[in-house]
This record gives structure tokens, sequence and C-alpha cells, in this order.
């Protein structure tokens, strides 16, 4: 089992504090649900777990068995074991989403004992039919001209493809329809088990419709406030935030508001 | 501080190589013309890029010989991989300045194809060369660096074309660059006849570190009557030249020249690749990818002249420079009064991966007839964070990143060149240069 611990963790943007204070633990084999309203630091939470270069970590700490995250580049977070589904996913010309995939894969083993052409495509293949992707998009270009919908898929091939032990994904469902959502849950779902954990932040109960989570958790004003089983999603669908608010004493949830 | 402009060479050595080489009396007239001319023409002045410090006169040696090749077996490992051996029939090696091998398919031959070396070329076909060299194309007196070519070539290629002839296979031409003492001197000259087709690549390939030598190279590509011609060049010349490539098209009705250039000198560079549209309905196309590093600096202008009516011309550019390598990318799209409905479009990018590195894309209409329509986009930028976070997020290392963001943005023009060894070449080149 692996454990992704967050502990007091502080992020600022141009110097604006966002995050102030969140404390998460996600093992493997657990889905989480992060949830509430827009502003309230939740893609914060998942972009400074990557590492994204405009976000600086003022305090705290992400570990990851122990190893500390925060100080790992980018891509040895990937190698740990991390995964970003993004919400807004860059498009790169030139390079294909096939070459771009092997490429990832073969980051990830010794020199020498790259996948073999054959073996990838075959992977390849069968992971785009499961997720009902048309086969001329192996062979475009990276983001490149896909639409919203195609870029999510494209997404979750990757996370299928890389296989980690932890996955964030950011807004996944943000702009799809009930079809392509149906498809990327099938994805998440089929991940799920031993040795894989995830991070599903959303402000739609929506998508957990499609996957039960283990644990949700409510953000505002850049911390968690309030944690639970599914039945909170359940309850938030039915009633909002306001109680929350209420039961916490918040006029606005939003960052920047102290309570 | 001016540099000297003076050569070693006297108008008897001149004359006396002219001699030794066989040379028609044409040629050695139009090398001493141009040798008396030397004195009083001015440099060119490639916008943007001062170059009157640059030295393009001093020399150790005009020529120095270098071996032949009995077949291509005998050519060194970085030449065999360009070639393939057993399907490239139509070939011409200079190693250094010699006439190394030259291979030319029977059934071409039988059509009246020619490609030989340029010595050869002017003894045996004398009046065919004279009525193409230096005239519709580069003239001797353009500048200073035009009638030094003239004066000192030292090498070359003849191709030629006939009228409905298509040649299928593309031929292959590869300057080898392996004496540190030597300069290139080199003319390319290719004539299409009229509905003829062909494919041509040529290559510069230094194997040696550093060049004490001249590059001033010269080619000329005249397309005939609805003739299309296929010009693609992969440039690998070493530091220390001071290079000076001047490559023109001229097409004539209905007639198309595509450039593929593969710029990857790391020499300072002159490169001035100019297309006159001459014939109604022709078309000219140039795509060029440079890669700069070092301290390099080069001028890169780009012209499409366009003389007849619904002419087509595109230009496409893409720089990457790292380093303290600095480029100038000058693209000229000109329309002459009277070349109604042509249309002139152009794009230059160039991206920077260092501090220190300089690109400079400026996009030029010129436009002096009403009826046309023109476009232009230029842009010049660095390597975009998000798109390495990216990619690394995936656990990619930045420097693989750096090379995926950097192939993609070369790929274009990569992808257009004719022949796979070369393509593989570039891609390999860009590979070195950008690490």
């Amino acid at each position: 089992m692996s454990t992704l611990v967050i502990k007091d963790l502080h992020v600022a943007i141009d110097g604006k504090e966002i995050l102030k204070g969140v404390n998460l633990t996600i093992n493997t084999n657990e889905i989480h649900a992060v949830m509430g309203p827009n502003g309230t630091g939740k893609s914060t939470l998942a972009s400074a777990i990557m590492g994204h270069p405009k976000y600086e970590v003022t305090s705290g700490s992400v570990e990851l068995d122990g190893e500390d995250v925060l100080a790992m580049e980018v891509d040895e977070r990937a190698q740990a074991g991390l995964f970003l589904a993004m919400q807004y996913p860059s498009e790169i010309t030139g390079v294909t989403n096939a070459d771009f995939l092997r490429s990832a894969i073969n980051a990830r083993r010794a020199e020498g004992d790259e996948i073999s052409l054959m073996k990838f495509i075959r992977e390849l293949d069968s992971k785009m039919e499961f997720l009902e992707m048309d086969v001329d998009m192996a062979q475009r270009y990276l983001n490149e001209g896909f639409s919203g919908g195609e870029k999510k898929r494209n997404e979750i091939l990757q996370l299928m493809m890389l296989q980690p032990k932890f996955a964030i994904l950011d807004e996944i469902d943000s702009g799809l329809d009930i079809d392509a959502l149906k498809v990327v849950s099938k994805g998440i779902n089929e991940m799920r088990g031993e040795g894989f954990g995830s991070l599903i932040i959303t402000h739609y109960q929506r998508l957990l419709n499609y996957i039960t989570p283990d644990h949700v958790h409510v953000m505002m004003q850049g911390r968690v406030v309030k944690s639970g089983g599914p039945e909170l999603a359940h309850k938030l669908e039915a009633q909002g935030y306001d109680w929350i608010k209420e039961e916490l004493g918040i006029e606005d949830e939003t960052v920047g508001q102290e309570a | 501080m001016t540099v000297e402009t003076k050569l070693a060479l006297t108008e008897q050595d001149i004359r006396s190589f002219s001699e030794g080489k066989q040379e028609p009396s044409w040629m050695t007239e139009l090398r001493l013309k141009a040798f008396g001319e030397l004195e009083t023409l001015p440099m060119p002045t490639p916008d943007k890029t001062k170059i009157t410090n640059w030295n393009f006169t001093e020399f150790p040696t005009h020529t120095v010989e270098s071996n032949a090749y009995a077949s291509l077996d005998e050519l060194p490992e970085e030449v065999k991989v360009l070639v393939h051996a057993k399907e490239q029939k139509n070939i011409y090696i200079q190693h250094n300045n010699t006439p190394a091998f030259t291979s030319l398919s029977e059934a071409l031959q039988a059509k009246g194809v020619i490609l030989t070396d340029i010595y050869t070329a002017m003894r045996d076909h004398s009046e065919l060369v004279q009525k193409y060299f230096m005239t519709d194309g580069v003239k001797v007196n353009e500048h200073k660096l035009t009638a030094l070519h003239a004066t000192l070539l030292n090498g070359g290629v003849f191709v030629y074309v006939p009228k409905n002839v298509v040649v299928e296979e593309p031929i292959q031409v590869i300057y080898l660059h392996d004496d540190s003492d030597a300069s290139l001197f080199n003319h390319t000259l290719l004539v299409a006849e009229e509905n003829s087709v062909v494919t041509y690549v040529e290559n510069y390939l230094s194997t040696v570190e550093h060049a004490n030598g001249q590059a001033n190279i010269v080619s000329e590509v005249i397309v005939k009557d609805n003739a299309k011609v296929t010009f693609g060049t992969v440039d690998v010349l070493a530091e220390g030249f001071t290079t000076y490539v001047n490559r023109r098209g001229v097409t004539s009705r209905d007639a198309v020249l595509e450039w593929a250039l593969g710029m990857m000198n790391d020499s300072d560079t002159i490169s001035e690749n100019v297309t006159h549209l001459v014939g109604d309905n022709s078309e000219g196309h140039v795509k060029m990818v440079v890669v700069g590093r070092g301290k390099q600096k080069q001028n890169f202008t780009t012209k499409v002249i366009h003389w007849g009516k619904h002419t087509e011309g595109q230009i496409l550019k893409h720089g990457v420079m790292k380093d303290e390598a600095s480029s100038i990318f000058n693209g000229i799209g000109k329309i002459e009064f009277g070349a109604t409905k042509s249309n002139a479009e152009q794009t230059s990018r160039v991206l920077m991966l260092s501090e220190k590195a300089r690109g400079d894309a400026n996009p030029i209409l010129l436009i002096d007839e009403d009826d046309v329509t023109a476009g232009h986009a230029a842009s010049v930028g660095r390597v975009d964070p998000l798109q390495l976070y990216y990619l690394m997020s995936r656990g990619i290392s930045q420097q693989e990143a750096e090379r995926l963001v950097i192939h993609g943005f070369l790929a274009p023009v990569v992808n257009e060149l004719p022949i796979e060894g070369v393509k593989k070449q570039l891609t390999e080149v860009i590979e070195r240069k950008v690490r």
C-alpha cells in the first residue's frame, strides 16, 4: 500500500496565498473527492501537488510513502507515481499523441528496456477502444485541435497507459456531455483497485454518480472544512453548500475571506 | 575596421587555374572579368546584419587535392548513412574540391539527363552551361561576393533534365568537407526543361570540427514552362567558415519550384534565397529550418519576386536559437506591377532556448500592383513553460520535453525533405545541435 500525505499545505500564486493549511491523507485503493464552490482553492491543490511552475508552496509538506514530493522536479513526481489529469491540457504541435505516450512510458523504464513498438501499439489500441476514441487520435498532434471532450478522454488514456499510484483529476467532468462523462468514469473505475488511489476534484456531484468515492472533502477559503463518506456528496447535491457555511459561520467561502 | 578584401591570388593564377581545368575560353574570360570587378563592386547589404567586419576573402589555399571514390563502399561512414547505396543510382559526390564519384542510371542517360561535375559540364556541354551559368539567375556583378564566387569557382555540379523527362528517383549531391584548409566555391546549376520533373537534394557535410577556409556557394535553379523542381538541402558546415550561400530560382510559365532548406551550419552564415516567379501562373514555395548555437551569427533572407500574373509564393521558416546564437530572418514578398492576381504569403517563427539567444523575424511585403493578395505572420518566443510542465508531469525529463517541443516546432519542414536518409540526417543534426 502507498500513501500520499498532505500536511498543512500553504500555497501562493503571485504572492497571494490561496491554500491556507490543507491536510489530507490518501491511500491506494481509496478514492477521495474534493468538492466545493468555485474559487475555494481546489485546482490550486491539484497544481501544487504536481509542481505547476506558477504555484509557490510557502509552507507545509507533501509526502509519498515518506518521500518529500515538494523537493522533486515535476518529472520526478510523475516517476514517483503521481499523475494529474489537467483541466486545461497543453497543445503541442508536431508531436503525435503516440510518440508522446511512448516517450512518457519509456521515461519510466531503464535504457535498453524500452517498450517494444508492437506491445505499445497493442496496449494503445486496446485502451483507445475501451475509451471509444477514434484510432486516428494516436497520430494526431498532442491535443492540437482536440475538442474539450477529446482532451479529457486523452487525459484518461494517458492515465491508463501510465498506471500511476495516485491520480489527481482536476475537474475532469467539466464541459463533458453525459456520454463522454460515462466513458471517462469507466476509465477511472477500470483503474480502481489495489495499488491505485485517486483524488477527484469537482464541483458537481454528477460525476460521483458514476464513481462512488470512499471519502468526500469540502474545501472553502483554502482549507478542507468538512470530510465525510459518500453520503456527504449526496447531502451537498440535495442541499447545496449553505448549510456548511452556516455550521462553520462562513459568509464568503472563496479564498481571501476569513471565517 | 574593415577587413582586407584584396585577394592573395593574381590574375595569372586565375588564368592558369582555369586553363588547368581545360575550361572553355568563355569561362576563363568570365572569371577574369569578375576578378577585374572585385575591387569596385560593393558588398551585399543583408537587412539588419552588419557584415563589414566579416572576412569573406581570406583562406589558406584555393584548392586542395582529395581522393576520389571508386565505389560507394569507399565512402566514409558519415557519408554512407546519407546514401541508400542499393537504390541511389543518381548521385554526385564531391570530396572537398575533387569530383569524387558520379553515377547516373542508364535509363536517365538514354533520355538525355546530365549529371556531372561542373568542370566536365563546361567542357562537354559548353554551350548549354554557358547559356545558363550566371545569366538568368545570379549575375556575376551583383556584388563583391558573387564576383568572388565566379572568380574562384572550384567545384560544383550540373544537372540537366530535357523536355518531357520525368526523373522518378531523387538526384543526390553530397559535398563532403573533411579538410580544414579547404575552401568551397561550389556552383550548382540545375536546368529543368519544359514539362520535366525532378527532385534534387544537395548536402553540405563537414566532418572536421573547424574550418579555416571560405564557403561561397551559389545554386541556380532554372525551371522552364510547366516543369516541376523540388530542391532540398541540408547544410552542415563547420564553425570557422564564413559562409555565403546564394540559392536562386527562376520559374517560367506554369512552373513549380519547391525549396526545402535545412540550414544547420555551425559557421557564421549569410543566406540569400531568391525565387523569381517570371512566368504567369508559376509557383514558388520555400520551407526552411534553422538551428543556431554557440556564438553563431546568421542572416537568412528569403525573397519571392512575382513578375508573372497569377503567381503563387509561399515562405515558411522556423528557426531555433540557443546559447548566444543570433539570427535575422528576413522574409520578402515582392509583387511587381502587372503581376495581377498573384498571392504572396509568408510565416516566420523563431523559438529561443536561452536568455542570450537572439532571433528577429522581419516580414516585408513590397507590392506595386493592386489586384493581388498577400499575408504574413511572424513570431519570436520562448519554449512555453506550461508545455514543458505538461510533458514533465507525465514523467518526461525537462531535456526530453524540450527536445519534443523543438522537434514538433521544426517538423513541418523536416517532413518535407524528399530523401529518407537526408531527412533522418536532418533530424539527427537537429538533435545534436539543440542538446
